[in-house]
């Protein structure tokens, strides 16, 4: 019986992962501890001396989820743009990969695949963490892991048919600063978007991170009603759809011209 | 004296460090794009952590006077800025050019020496740097959170907590063997970044770390930072910034030595 | 200056317990061309280093334009052009930003360096491409820039390594041409080459590299007279043939012969003659060359391998 070639790809990036383990273990488990003991923890603090309740929780279980989402997001980019542009220009490890019976589209949805599995294993940990500093009132916490991966998949299908195309990595300094980052700060990871300016609240509709955020909230506290969750994970399945259609044809085109 | 006797002639534009900065506009004018986008990334900070958190935590007492929460946090934004911005010019981009354009086999092969290219790289981070610390002061000054005159230390400020920041940053990086030591450059950020007295006072840690996070380097900055722009000085500023020279003199001594070693063997 | 441009007594060069150059003694006389020729790893490079101050030596005296590199490097690189093995243009930058700044290194002022730059695409027949970024350039653009590059300061003495490695047969006559004209304008000329027919072409002397030492010295004609006869037969034998079978057989006929892969040579002052004698022993007359002796039959005798490998 042999591997399915989407798993194959998975293999050979957790054969990668395991040689670069100390970094990746710093930045899966003791990265987001650290954001969650000075935001959720130290800043919370703070939060519930002067304001009480965000939106109805304290500080650190509203920024948990937020924190838990947004580092996906990161590794998410950060993963589909260097490493993506790498595979094909520079160490060209990809050339290799559809060398063999993978085709580009099989190489595209494992490297996807994978992402979204890494920063599941990512959101695992930091739940972990986050529940032992309380901050997970609901056992539906566990959806957060899945809503992590979700969020991330749909970054990454979409940033590595970006970056697959490209043929230096000059725009990818801009998409962490103008793209990522803003993401990152204002999609209600650290406050509610609520508190936006009325003009730009709007905006998150198209924040695949703020709807990724938004469940994984709904999960760790237990609070939801159906029709936003399902809105949520239409959007974020969108955005994998959108990206798998540019994707696959991309990643052929460029790797099997 | 001595040290401004030393300084001076450096300031001198016919110093050889100054060619390493004048390659480095020459490569930056095609990508002006990106120097430009440096400016966001603060402002964004200061935006989301200053401005929309800074709703939630209300107002602070620092050093006798009560400020909003944005006044608080912004001079350790600032600091964050210039440590981030000094460390990605001397340890990623330094690295990139030093082991895969090869671009300083070239300028070594000039007149220039090993400790031109440590003090050119230096120079041209903290004048990047200056660029943005000085617009991001504009804006805490646009928002009202330069609360004195000695505000105007704040920039020559960031400059040092660069100068402190590139000198290790570069030292460190001629021992890097490849990208993947660069994980331990985050290692180190990343605490820092978090537990400097940045985002809320030092009073809240519990005992034992407030007394570890007193000896990190980028505390050192955002005392200094916090200080001069609520304008609330003590003599022992004074100890914040000669352990940021320090790191910047000794970091600097190494990385030319360094630097000698390993591109001319 | 009077004395020798660069002189080296028992220079050494270590890389911690290994010896790339062991304690080589060479002058290098104004205006000359002088060539380093050796086989891979014989310190050729290890030595060129030392001369452009990019290298400190371990032991032993150098002397640069009458200076000492490990306390005048600056001064000493100011008059040097330096052409290295692997070229190391400023990727980042445009060919015409690669001489603009390069320049700079020099402190020169940038009006003089514009026209210099602009001469010098001339010169290596680059003006076209003066606005390109240097990764697209190809391998031997990128050695004609490197060349360009290291002529804008005017050097007295120019150090190249291998400079026609990677060159096209045009590009590499268009660039001796070019040094001709280099040379007769006074510039002094160090070079390292693997090719034959460049040190030929081009050096005035030169010296033999092998293991670290200098094993010859003299002018390419003084080499092949000293030691090595007039005339060369080569004897090209079937792939079949036992080759130390066949070089048994042959030795009697050269004063010294040679057994190479595919053939053997024989050194003889009288090609024709030993030619005649050996085809009358019944070896076909299509695979019987006659030749004048080269660098390379130098390089074969006293190193015991033939260049190309
Ligand atoms: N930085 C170094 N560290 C250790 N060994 C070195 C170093 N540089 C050169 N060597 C060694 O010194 C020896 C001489 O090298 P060198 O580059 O001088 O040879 P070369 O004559 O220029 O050879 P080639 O024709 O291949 O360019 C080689 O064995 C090489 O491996
Ligand atoms: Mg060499």
């Amino acid at each position: 019986m042999s591997t399915p070639p989407v798993l194959r790809i998975v293999e050979r990036e957790a054969l990668v992962f395991a040689r670069l383990w100390r970094g990746i273990a710093f930045s899966t488990f003791v990265a987001p501890a650290l954001f969650l003991g000075a935001i959720g923890v130290g800043l919370g603090g703070l939060v519930k001396a002067h304001t009480g309740a965000v939106d109805g929780l304290t500080y650190l279980d509203f920024v948990a989820p937020g924190l838990l989402v947004a580092s996906a997001m990161q590794l998410a980019a950060s993963e589909s743009l260097w490493p993506v542009l790498g595979g094909v220009k520079w160490m060209r490890q990809f050339h290799g990969v559809v060398a063999t019976p993978i085709s580009p589209g099989q190489l595209y949805g494992g490297f996807v695949l994978w992402t979204a599995l890494r920063s599941m294993l990512g959101a695992a940990a930091f739940l972990l963490v986050a529940a032992l500093l309380g901050a997970v009132p609901s056992a539906w916490g566990v959806l957060a892991i899945p809503a992590a991966g979700l969020c991330s998949a749909a970054f990454c299908a979409l940033l590595a048919a970006y970056s697959i195309k490209l043929d230096s990595d000059l725009s990818f300094p801009m998409i962490m600063r103008l793209g990522v980052l803003p993401l990152f700060l204002f999609s209600g990871t650290f406050f509610p978007v609520s508190q936006l300016p009325s003009g730009l609240r709007p905006l998150a509709l198209f924040s695949p991170l703020w709807h990724g955020v938004e469940l994984a909230r709904d999960a760790t506290t237990g609070t939801f009603d159906v029709a936003p969750v399902l809105a949520h994970i239409a959007v974020l399945v969108a955005c994998i759809a959108v990206g798998a259609s540019f994707g696959v044809r991309r990643f052929s085109r460029r790797l099997s011209p | 004296m001595t040290a401004t006797l030393r300084i001076l002639p450096f300031l001198s534009w016919r110093r050889r460090p100054w060619r390493l900065v004048e390659r480095n506009v020459l490569a930056y004018r095609r990508i002006w794009y990106i120097f430009l986008s440096g400016f966001a990334e603060p402002l964004l900070f200061l935006l989301s952590i200053g401005v929309g958190v800074g709703k939630l935590v209300g107002d602070l007492h620092v050093g006798g006077h009560l400020v909003e929460y944005r006044t608080f946090v912004a001079p350790g934004l600032l600091a964050i800025a210039a440590m981030n911005g000094s460390l990605l010019d001397t340890t990623f981009n330094f690295f990139v050019k030093m082991k895969y354009s090869h671009t300083y086999d070239g300028v070594l092969a000039s007149p220039l020496t090993p400790r031109d290219v440590a003090v050119g790289e230096i120079t041209w981070a903290l004048l990047r740097g200056a660029a943005y610390s000085a617009a991001f002061l504009l804006t805490m000054l646009a928002f009202g959170d330069l609360r004195s005159w000695w505000s105007l230390l704040a920039l020559p400020g960031a400059v040092l907590i660069g100068f402190g920041f590139a000198g290790v940053g570069l030292a460190a990086t001629t021992f890097m063997r490849s990208f993947v030591d660069f994980d331990y450059v985050n290692m180190a950020m990343i605490p820092l970044f978090l537990f400097s007295a940045t985002f809320f006072p030092l009073a809240r840690y519990p005992a034992g770390l407030q007394a570890v996070i007193r000896f990190t380097p980028l505390y050192q900055g955002v005392v200094l930072e916090r200080s001069f722009v609520i304008g609330d000085l003590h003599w022992t500023l004074l100890a914040n910034a000669a352990y940021l020279v320090a790191m910047g003199v000794i970091g600097l001594r190494i990385a030319s030595r360094r630097i000698g070693l390993l591109l001319q063997p | 200056m009077s004395g020798p441009m660069v002189a080296a007594r028992a220079l050494t060069k270590r890389f911690g317990a290994f010896v790339a150059v062991d304690g080589v003694d060479f002058e290098i006389e104004p205006g000359e061309a002088f060539g380093f020729l050796g086989p891979n790893g014989a310190g050729k490079t290890s030595t060129m280093r030392m001369i452009g101050c990019v290298s400190p030596r371990t032991a032993g005296e150098l002397h640069v334009l009458g200076l000492d590199p490990a306390h005048d490097g600056p001064d000493i690189r100011a008059r040097l052009g330096v052409v290295p093995q692997e070229d190391n243009l400023d990727t980042e930058l445009t060919v015409w930003d690669n001489l603009m700044i390069y320049g700079r290194y020099f402190d020169l002022p940038r009006a003089e360096i514009r026209e210099r730059a602009a001469e010098l695409l001339e010169f290596v027949n680059l003006s076209d491409r003066r606005d390109s970024r240097v990764d697209p350039l190809s391998g031997g653009m990128k050695r004609r820039l490197t060349i360009a590059r290291s002529l804008l300061n005017r050097p007295e003495l120019l150090l190249l390594d291998e400079p026609t490695t990677g060159l096209d047969p045009q590009a590499r006559h268009l660039l001796w041409d070019r040094l001709y004209q280099l040379k007769r304008s006074g510039v002094t000329l160090v070079l390292t080459t693997h090719y034959m027919d460049e040190a030929e072409q081009l050096c005035d002397r030169l010296v033999i590299m092998d293991n670290a030492r200098i094993v010859a010295e003299g002018s390419p004609r003084r080499l092949i007279a000293d030691n090595v006869t007039r005339e060369v037969v080569e004897v090209r034998l079937p792939i079949e043939a036992d080759l130390d079978f066949e070089a048994a057989r042959l030795k009697r006929f050269g004063d010294r012969i040679e057994p190479l892969a595919d053939r053997v040579l024989l050194y003889t002052d009288d090609g024709d003659a030993t030619a005649a004698a050996i085809m009358s022993e019944g070896f076909e007359a299509g695979s019987v060359l006659v030749r004048r002796a080269s660098l390379e039959d130098v390089f074969l005798i006293l190193t015991g391998r033939s260049l190309e490998d």
